[in-house]
């Protein structure tokens, strides 16, 4: 216990929720106060910046199919990742895990040849096996070699980033695009069924939202699940219950990289309708969807909420493009804001406030009794 | 084209791209031997290479680019340091928030400086004298940057005083044993942050040469991923500034092979190299089997009074 002037601080293990949703949308709020400050570095009223993007996104049907559709791929991998968190597994590469699940969907709609309807379920099942066999490798190299997880998952971005522009730079260069690097366009058996008049392909959506729930299942209901919350909490607890780390790893990873893989699926089965420029196909969902399932704080049902809040934040990122005539980068810098600020202020969390009483003030009893 | 010339190509140019993985790693050393990890590296290079770049195109003098990028690695590694050691936050998810920041600014800044040609970028040295060596001379002492030889010469220096003096322990002890050294009456606190602003100040130098010299003009994601691979060195070089040595100028020379042999193989596949590379020497110094000498409180937060 503390004390400042009037005030008792007071420490504790487990903050109640209202308190946990209090302080992170605290930091969400900080995050855009800094970000008017750079609005208006940049010249343009915060006011007027904030009112536009509202307006073209919160406020009109295109705008929230909008957000809806910049969700999918963050939920996604979100939900992969907070399974990949919950293990104390740090994957950052969901951004390659989701290419590697786009690259195994675009071989399966140009060259399997497998007939109309049973394509895109290949597809979505292809692009699963890929993420998770790219997830895997770290896992392996982890527990085996002791490898650095967030070094070997990083380096695999980088390595898928660089295949995907070989493919389409090279042997999948379409013969009907006029040079540029783009794969030939998809048969339409292989393009996802969107909402009306929207970019929203619901399927992948559906599929997300789904894998929340199950996964949610998965780590309270399962044995898994509860291997995994062990290896996470306390890694010399885990070696005492006799966990089998390699086993346990491999199956995050799986389906960390998996669900990764299936929204890669989705961007190019239901977005660009073929392979392109790797920052085309992901523009960083990847590296977003950390802060999504950060927020969600190890829940993945909750990741639905958050990947819908930094669906917006893309949103907006088209709308600061093409309205306000600010370069896109401007969603980078408000992701990196609100992460800062929400570790920030996370030490928050574990205090409680409160006036202290007459007594205890003039006392000063409450002086340094240890917390 | 003979295989003199060829030696005397790769290692130069692997010096040359090894500068900038050299100072990374020097700084991510200091800053990982006193316990905290960085994991914005990539960020504080992107925001000193733009503001490298900025500047020495505005005021004509590279060299004041390159004083201005440390400055503001450092104070970007101060927000590290603010947010790990005084609020105690998760250092991978700080230095995490740190890359996306500033990749995101220094994108968003540098949308009117792309593509410009550097007016005046930092001129090259040729060692006179030694550079008359045959082999030997044109290989190491021939058209290289000043920030080339600083930075080896750094390695040693950095080396004698992390393992020869007083200085050197009570970085280690911190990063080793953080209670002890606290206990012993070291001020935990400020070397951390010391040494994680001094990491911030080499990251912001490492981007600047590669604005001002190396390449000199600003593009966006100029650094591409060169931050993470400087982490990988880190560990590689097992926290020891004159292995750095060896790490960045391998990597240096993989980043050159990339483009030298693109006579032979697809250029998308060669530049994957160098991520490759990194996960196999982490994986071969893991099968090597033997404990790599981390520091022992490294990426944990340090509590005055508990435990």
């Amino acid at each position: 216990m503390k004390r400042f002037g009037p005030f008792l601080f007071e420490r504790r293990l487990a903050p109640p929720r209202s308190v946990v949703l209090g302080v992170s949308m605290l930091a969400v709020m900080l995050a855009l106060l800094v970000g008017a400050a750079i609005f208006a570095g940049y010249g343009v009223n915060p006011w007027h910046a904030y009112a536009t993007i509202g307006k073209s996104t919160l406020g009109s049907r295109y705008g929230l199919m909008e957000i809806l559709r910049r969700a999918i791929p963050l939920l996604l991998c979100g939900v992969g990742l907070v399974i990949a968190f919950r293990a104390q597994f740090w994957n950052i590469g969901a951004e390659g895990q989701l290419l590697a699940g786009a690259v195994a969907a675009t071989g399966m709609a140009l060259f399997s040849g497998i007939p109309g309807p049973w394509l895109l379920p290949a597809m979505f099942g292809a692009g699963f096996f890929a993420g998770a066999t790219w997830g895997m490798v770290p896992a392996f190299l982890k527990v085996k070699l002791r490898v650095n997880d967030v070094i070997s998952t990083l380096m695999m971005n980088y390595v898928m980033i660089y295949i995907v522009e070989w493919l389409i730079h090279g042997p999948w260069k379409g013969p009907t695009m006029r040079g540029f690097a783009y794969t030939d366009t998809f048969p339409k058996a292989a393009w996802l069924p969107t909402l009306p008049l929207s970019r929203v392909h619901w399927p992948t959506l559906l599929i997300g939202v789904v894998a929340a729930i199950l996964v949610a299942l998965i780590l309270n209901r399962t044995r898994l699940g509860y291997e995994i919350r062990v290896v996470g909490e306390s890694e010399g607890a885990a070696r005492y219950a006799g966990i089998n780390f390699l086993r346990v790893s491999l199956w995050v990873m799986i389906l960390s990289g998996g669900l990764a893989g299936l929204a890669g699926v989705g961007e190019v089965a239901g977005i660009h309708h073929k392979l392109l420029s790797p920052t085309q196909v992901s523009m960083g969902y990847g590296y977003t969807a950390i802060i999504v399932a950060w927020l969600a704080r190890g829940s993945p049902v909750v990741a639905i909420v958050t990947s819908l809040l930094f669906g917006l934040i893309f949103a907006a990122g088209d709308v600061i493009k093409t309205v306000l005539r600010m370069p896109f980068q401007v969603t980078g810098v408000f992701n990196g804001l609100i992460l800062f600020f929400l570790i920030g202020v996370e030490l928050l969390m574990y205090w409680r406030v409160r006036l202290a009483s007459r007594g205890e003030r003039w006392t000063g009893k409450a002086g340094s009794s240890g917390s | 084209m003979d295989w003199q010339s060829w030696l005397i190509g790769i290692v130069g140019r692997a010096l040359a791209f090894g500068t900038p993985l050299l100072w990374g790693t020097l700084g991510e050393i200091y800053a990982e031997r006193a316990g905290v990890v960085n994991l914005g590296v990539e960020g504080m290079m992107v925001l000193g290479a733009f503001s490298a770049f900025a500047v020495a195109q505005s005021t004509g003098h590279p060299g004041l680019g390159i004083l201005v990028a440390a400055v503001v690695g450092g104070i970007a590694a101060l927000i590290h340091a603010f947010l790990t050691v005084t609020l105690r936050a998760n250092q991978y998810v700080s230095g995490l928030a740190l890359t996306m920041f500033g990749l995101g600014l220094a994108g968003l800044l540098g949308r009117g400086w792309e593509g410009i040609p550097l007016r005046q970028p930092l001129p090259s040295v040729t060692v006179p004298g030694l550079s008359k060596i045959p082999l030997l001379g044109p290989m190491l002492f021939e058209d290289q940057s000043i920030l080339t030889y600083t930075g080896l010469i750094l390695a040693v220096v950095l080396w004698l005083l992390l393992y020869r003096t007083r200085w050197g322990i009570v970085v280690r002890s911190v990063g080793e044993s953080p209670a002890t050294a606290d206990a012993l009456g070291v001020n935990v606190f400020l070397i951390r942050y010391l040494c994680v602003i001094f990491g911030g100040v080499f990251a912001g130098v490492a981007g600047g040469f590669l604005s001002v010299e190396y390449r000199p003009a600003w593009t966006e994601g100029m650094t591409a991923g060169m931050g993470w691979i400087v982490i990988a060195l880190t560990i590689f070089a097992a926290w020891d500034p004159l292995q750095a040595i060896w790490g960045a100028l391998f990597f240096g020379a993989l980043y050159h092979l990339s483009y030298r042999l693109q006579a032979w193989l697809p250029p998308e596949l060669l530049k994957l190299m160098p991520y490759a590379f990194a996960i196999l020497v982490l994986a071969i110094a893991g099968l090597s089997g033997r404990k790599r000498g981390a520091p022992g409180a490294l990426g944990v937060p340090y509590t005055r009074g508990e435990k």
